[in-house]
């Protein structure tokens, strides 16, 4: 019913409109309200661009400590990790350092233990229902694909981590919602998530907030398209060949036609 | 008729089969000698462009089904695990992601082409006809194919669209029940869609065997419309077409790789990435590219019945177009005046598409109304008028006259010397 109803308001907005048009003022206005994306440089954005290995590593660290305290990425497991250079020997000792359910014992109890690389990633809440419960009614939404679900992807995804500050005088922010430039309605459930120096780096890379949002949008990105790099490899190749065989193909075209002309 | 045929090939093996099943001179005849204007441009590579690339959409949607799963629980996840766990899962999936949009390409090409060249005309209506099905039957399939990875945008866009149907008076709603498989889109519904978007390309194939079939009883048109007199007209397919195709498929399969390596996702919603959720609504519901044009006409019209009509006329329309248009000529190149008109035309749906992108507001909502108005007005008041009034220019007394110039005699036509075949 719901989308009879959109589809209704879809095709009745066109009668609308005239009237809406007298609104312009309005609309204007709103739009005044929608939000700004900064412009960041990812490693991984140009047509070569890979990803940057180190950033996306220390990328998996914000996740593992921070984020992963209220969202899942179900559609990872631990073996992916060497996706972004972690060794075998690095990817079993990270996976042990989480508990994930390992199925059911003998006494067809859930059993729980230290992770192994063929694990998936741990679920924060054993359902949605109970994720929203805990989180003042909002779904956090799984991370698997976040970069490439949202508008403005990478940027998108910077912009609200690094987007809290205080309301605009005037603004009637909803009890229990903070205020954030990137998101859309600027009224977002989640509370500010990253702090400067929140997470320490091994090597002690620089880790103010805009740090560890940039290199947690790295691992996101990577976690989105882990085929990225051997997509571009490849579709250079595969250009490159095209190209000659399309010089070829003329110019064997060229020769057949020659009689003709 | 029965009785063997007398094969003329020399290959003991292939005059065995020949004499038996006379498939080999067949392909002789149709594409070996099969004789084809010699004035073809590259616009006649995109028939052939289609075919090539709905033989990679079946043979990608055969290992891709393989691995999918059509159950509204495991739908979105099964696309995953082809995206990341399936060897070249990745590269099979944005091939047949990508290919559905260069399927459209490409055809909407072919049929524009068509309509430039006049090839709708006497005596090619039949085919023409078996065209608009061809379109129809890819409108279906690419359809229910975008409900399969059951995103947020397979889910509501099928919503949205099967819903259209209710709009018809008594029997609207049953058909929407019939659609669904139930009472909303869910799991009846994905398993259907995905029955049908398997069976539908072979269907496809059917009928561009007829389509293909009937062009080769009337042979095609070409640049110039005019009709092929004498054999210095024509080329044999083989070697002189099967190579300009060639070049053709090369040039296309580059603009291919660069979608597919390159910006895979460049043509797709953000909102096919979270996974279908019948509680949420997204903020707008927009059809992939090749639908917006008709999208727009749909919501040009403030009435969602004769909105329907409207949007399924757009294509209805082009079956009767070989009655419509009254001109004689084939070819724009000799009508002074319908050449601008088809460009106002193709502009007219081109302005339609980006209307059907936006949200239907304030300037958008007038765009897709002219587009809409031209549309039909083109096809149902232009075209039947436009053929008694238009004075078109002389016609060249045959396609080897024209193309040899001087040589073959006759006066050269205006169209000719304006656009003088390509010295390929």
């Amino acid at each position: 019913m719901r989308s009879l109803r959109s589809l209704k308001r879809r095709v009745l907005g066109g009668g609308l409109l005239a009237a809406l048009c007298a609104l312009g003022p309005l609309t204007t206005a709103a739009r005044a309200q929608e939000t700004e994306l900064p412009n960041e440089r990812w490693s991984f954005q140009s047509a070569l661009g890979t990803f940057d290995l180190a950033a996306a590593q220390r990328g998996f660290a914000v996740y593992a400590q921070v984020c992963s305290n209220c969202h899942s990425m179900e559609y990872l497991h631990f073996r992916d990790l060497a996706g972004i250079g972690l060794s075998p020997e690095q990817i079993k000792a990270v996976a042990a350092t989480f508990t994930v359910p390992l199925g059911l014992d003998d006494q067809g109890q859930p059993k729980e233990g230290p992770g192994l690389p063929s694990s998936q990633f741990r679920s924060p809440f054993p359902n949605a229902k109970a994720a929203a419960a805990a989180n003042n009614g909002a779904v956090p939404p799984d991370l698997s694909l976040i970069i490439n679900a949202r508008e403005g992807g990478p940027n998108y995804v910077y912009g609200v981590l690094t987007g809290y500050t205080n309301p605009p005088p005037g603004f009637a922010l909803q009890e229990g919602l903070f205020y954030n430039k990137a998101f859309p309605g600027h009224q977002i459930h989640m509370p500010q998530p990253l702090q400067d120096g929140q997470v320490t780096f091994e090597g002690g890379a620089p880790n103010n907030i805009s740090d560890e949002a940039r290199d947690v949008v790295t691992f996101l990105a990577w976690a989105a398209n882990p085929e990225m790099v051997e997509r571009k490899q490849m579709g250079v190749r595969v250009v490159l060949f095209l190209i000659f065989m399309t010089g070829l193909t003329y110019a064997v075209k060229r020769k057949v036609w020659s009689d003709v002309h | 008729m029965a009785g063997l045929h007398k094969s003329e090939f020399e290959n003991p093996v292939i005059n065995w089969i020949d004499t038996r099943l006379p498939v080999f001179t067949m392909m002789q005849k149709e594409y070996g000698v099969f004789p084809t204007p010699r004035n073809f441009n590259y616009f006649w590579n995109f028939g052939a462009l289609a075919l090539v690339n709905l033989i990679i959409m079946i043979v990608t949607g055969i290992f891709l089904a393989m691995n999918y799963q059509p159950n509204t629980m495991l739908a979105f996840g099964s696309v995953q695990h082809i995206m990341r766990d399936v060897n070249f899962g990745w590269l099979l999936r944005y091939v047949h992601q990508n290919g559905a949009s260069m399927f459209f390409i490409v055809t909407y090409v072919h049929i524009f082409r068509g309509l430039y060249y006049g090839s709708y005309k006497s005596p090619r209506e039949l085919l023409w006809i078996f065209g608009v099905v061809i379109l129809l039957l890819m409108m279906a399939t690419a359809f229910m194919g975008y409900v399969l990875p059951w995103g947020q945008m397979s889910y509501w866009g099928a919503t949205v669209i099967t819903n259209l149907f209710s709009a018809f008076p008594w029997i609207g709603p049953k058909i929407v029940t019939l659609l669904w498989g139930g009472f909303s889109v869910d799991q009846p519904t994905l398993n259907r869609f995905f029955s049908l978007h398997y069976l539908l390309p072979f269907v496809l194939v059917a009928v561009i065997f007829l389509h293909v079939a009937a062009l080769h009883i009337t042979g095609s048109n070409n640049p110039l419309g005019i009709d092929v007199k004498t054999p210095q007209d024509t080329l044999p397919f083989h070697p002189y077409y099967t190579i300009k195709d060639s070049v053709g498929i090369c040039v296309y399969l580059i603009v291919f790789a660069l979608l597919v390596f390159f910006a895979p996702n460049y043509l797709g919603d953000p909102n096919n990435f979270i996974p279908a959720n019948p509680l949420v609504t997204p903020a707008d519901i927009v059809p992939e590219w090749y639908f917006l044009p008709f999208y727009a006409i749909l919501r040009s019209v403030p009435n969602k019945l004769l909105g329907v009509c409207m949007m399924f006329g757009s294509i209805l329309v082009l079956f009767v177009l070989p009655w419509l248009d009254t001109s004689p000529v084939r070819s724009a190149r000799f009508r002074p005046i319908y050449r601008w008109l088809f460009w106002l035309l193709l502009f007219s749906v081109i302005m339609l598409g980006v209307c059907g992108a936006h949200k239907p507001e304030g300037i958008w909502v007038v765009l897709s109304r002219l587009g809409t108005l031209y549309y039909f007005f083109h096809f149902l008041i232009v075209l039947p008028v436009l053929g008694k009034l238009e004075k078109p220019l002389p016609l060249p007394e045959s396609i080897s006259a024209s193309v040899l110039g001087g040589r073959g005699g006759g006066p050269l036509p205006s169209g000719a010397v304006a656009k003088p075949m390509e010295k390929a």
